[in-house]
């Protein structure tokens, strides 16, 4: 297996204002199906095309945000390294184990805070659900997606983008202790070794998971679902307007990541973006700069200029 | 019959029936003096301090208004809907400490140590 450590964000999860209508933006809107939910009244969904049990939880709590973001790795003897060397390195803080089936059908959690503010986990155990495909049996045969999709419809949570301070310690944790790549960088014009934002891919995808560089801790500026096409962006775009759902920006592309987007709110105001497009990354591949004076371009390659949302809106 | 509604920071006014929040009815009056973020209580960019006139509100993060702040009269006007004519001021949070508005551009002004954001003084 070429592909190894760390494989793919597997969920995030994120707090809520109030239940009802969330379930009806991530469920109706968004396109998501529920596959559970626990006595503490969370609810655990999943895109189509993930195998995983679940790959977002959403809580009810009186503040929006993200609780933290989970990343599957390749085996239990991975997990265990990799929470050695997160503690070996002193980059993180507490440090804990969430046991088995603290989240359903998934096995223990490592978490930990990293310099940003972001609590994050590792797992290497969930139950596969599968995709629905499978004309003969659960992967035996498959159609090319499944009946039964409404609303957006991604095929996958993808990556979240998250603003904190400590920039500089969150890369090094990444790119040295978690083995991520630098797919991107974003640096200022004046001092261009100091980086404002990394988008830091794991895999072959142009990102698992950025950061921007924002005088506070541990704060979220979307969760990102993957589409096929551009068309399906689009029509995307035409589903949140009929639902009236608050609209960011979009539909557009982005500099970073080549990628095409929408971005829109929850009802508790967390940002969500559906995209298509971007690049296979590879490890070898030379890392791409921005500079802070091109970072509307960066950001949205068509208006070439930051709205003021951007950097300002965030939970 | 709509209420109507003054942003004291610029004298606009619109009117704003009580089955509309604040911030909506400032867009649908293509008003601007209220800042626009998720417009769903979770940002804060809409912060206003209500001074004078009756509303009801619903649920609206923590993250973005405090229990202190809540107190004073301060509300998001994405989850505030009027019950008589009101009168607002301005408080929305800006990353005034990182991003200043320059024209249609932003300028980063990033400094190594962390400032945390404070609401916008009242003008």
């Amino acid at each position: 297996m070429a592909l190894t450590g760390v494989l793919r964000p597997g969920h995030v999860a994120i707090r809520v204002l109030e239940m009802a209508p969330a379930l009806k933006h991530y469920i109706d809107v968004l396109g998501l199906t529920e596959v559970a939910r626990d006595k503490e009244g969370r609810v655990f969904l999943k895109a189509w095309d993930e195998h995983d049990h679940h790959s977002v939880v959403l809580r009810e709590a009186d503040e929006a945000g993200m609780d933290y973001m989970g990343w599957r790795v390749d085996s239990p003897a991975t997990l265990k390294k990799l929470a050695a060397d997160i503690e070996k390195s002193g980059l993180c803080t507490d440090l804990q184990w969430i046991p088995v089936g603290e989240h359903p059908k998934t096995g223990e959690r490592f978490r930990f805070s990293i310099p940003t503010g972001h609590v994050m986990e590792l797992f290497a155990e969930k139950e596969k659900l599968g995709n629905d495909c499978g004309v003969d049996g659960p992967n035996i045969n498959p159609n090319p997606w499944p009946d039964g999709l409404h609303g957006i419809a991604p095929s996958r949570f993808d990556h979240c983008l998250l603003y904190g301070d400590d920039l500089d310690g969150t890369v090094r944790l990444f790119t040295q202790v978690l083995g991520f790549g630098i797919a991107e960088q974003v640096m200022t014009a004046a001092d261009k070794k100091f980086m404002i934002g990394a988008f830091l891919s794991c895999s072959n995808k142009a990102h698992d998971v950025a950061f921007i560089r924002q005088p506070v801790k541990g704060k979220f500026h979307h969760a990102s679902f993957e589409l096929g096409s551009w068309e399906k962006v689009l029509r995307a775009a035409d589903i949140l307007s009929r639902t009236k759902t608050s609209l960011d920006i979009g539909p557009t592309r982005h500099g970073i990541s080549r990628g095409e987007t929408v971005y829109f709110f929850d009802p508790s105001g967390n940002r969500n973006e559906v995209f298509a497009g971007g690049y296979i990354y590879y490890p070898d591949k030379p890392t791409i700069t921005w500079y802070d004076e091109t970072l509307g371009p960066a950001i949205f390659y068509h208006d070439r200029q930051l709205n003021e949302a951007f950097l300002s809106v965030f939970t | 019959m709509p209420f109507r509604v003054t942003i004291a920071n610029t004298g606009e006014t619109f009117r704003c029936g009580e089955e509309a929040n604040v911030l909506e009815a400032m867009e649908k009056a293509r008003c601007k003096g209220i800042p626009v973020g998720c417009r769903n209580g979770g940002c804060g960019a809409c912060k206003v301090r209500v001074t004078e006139g009756r509303y009801l509100k619903r649920k609206m993060s923590r993250g973005a208004l405090s229990a202190e702040e809540e107190a004073q009269g301060c509300v998001l006007a994405c989850k505030t809907y009027p019950q008589s004519d009101l009168n607002v001021n301005v408080l929305g949070r800006r990353l005034r400490a990182v991003t200043e508005h320059r024209g249609a551009s932003f300028v980063f002004e990033f400094t190594t140590t962390a400032q945390v954001p404070q609401p916008d003084k009242e003008t």
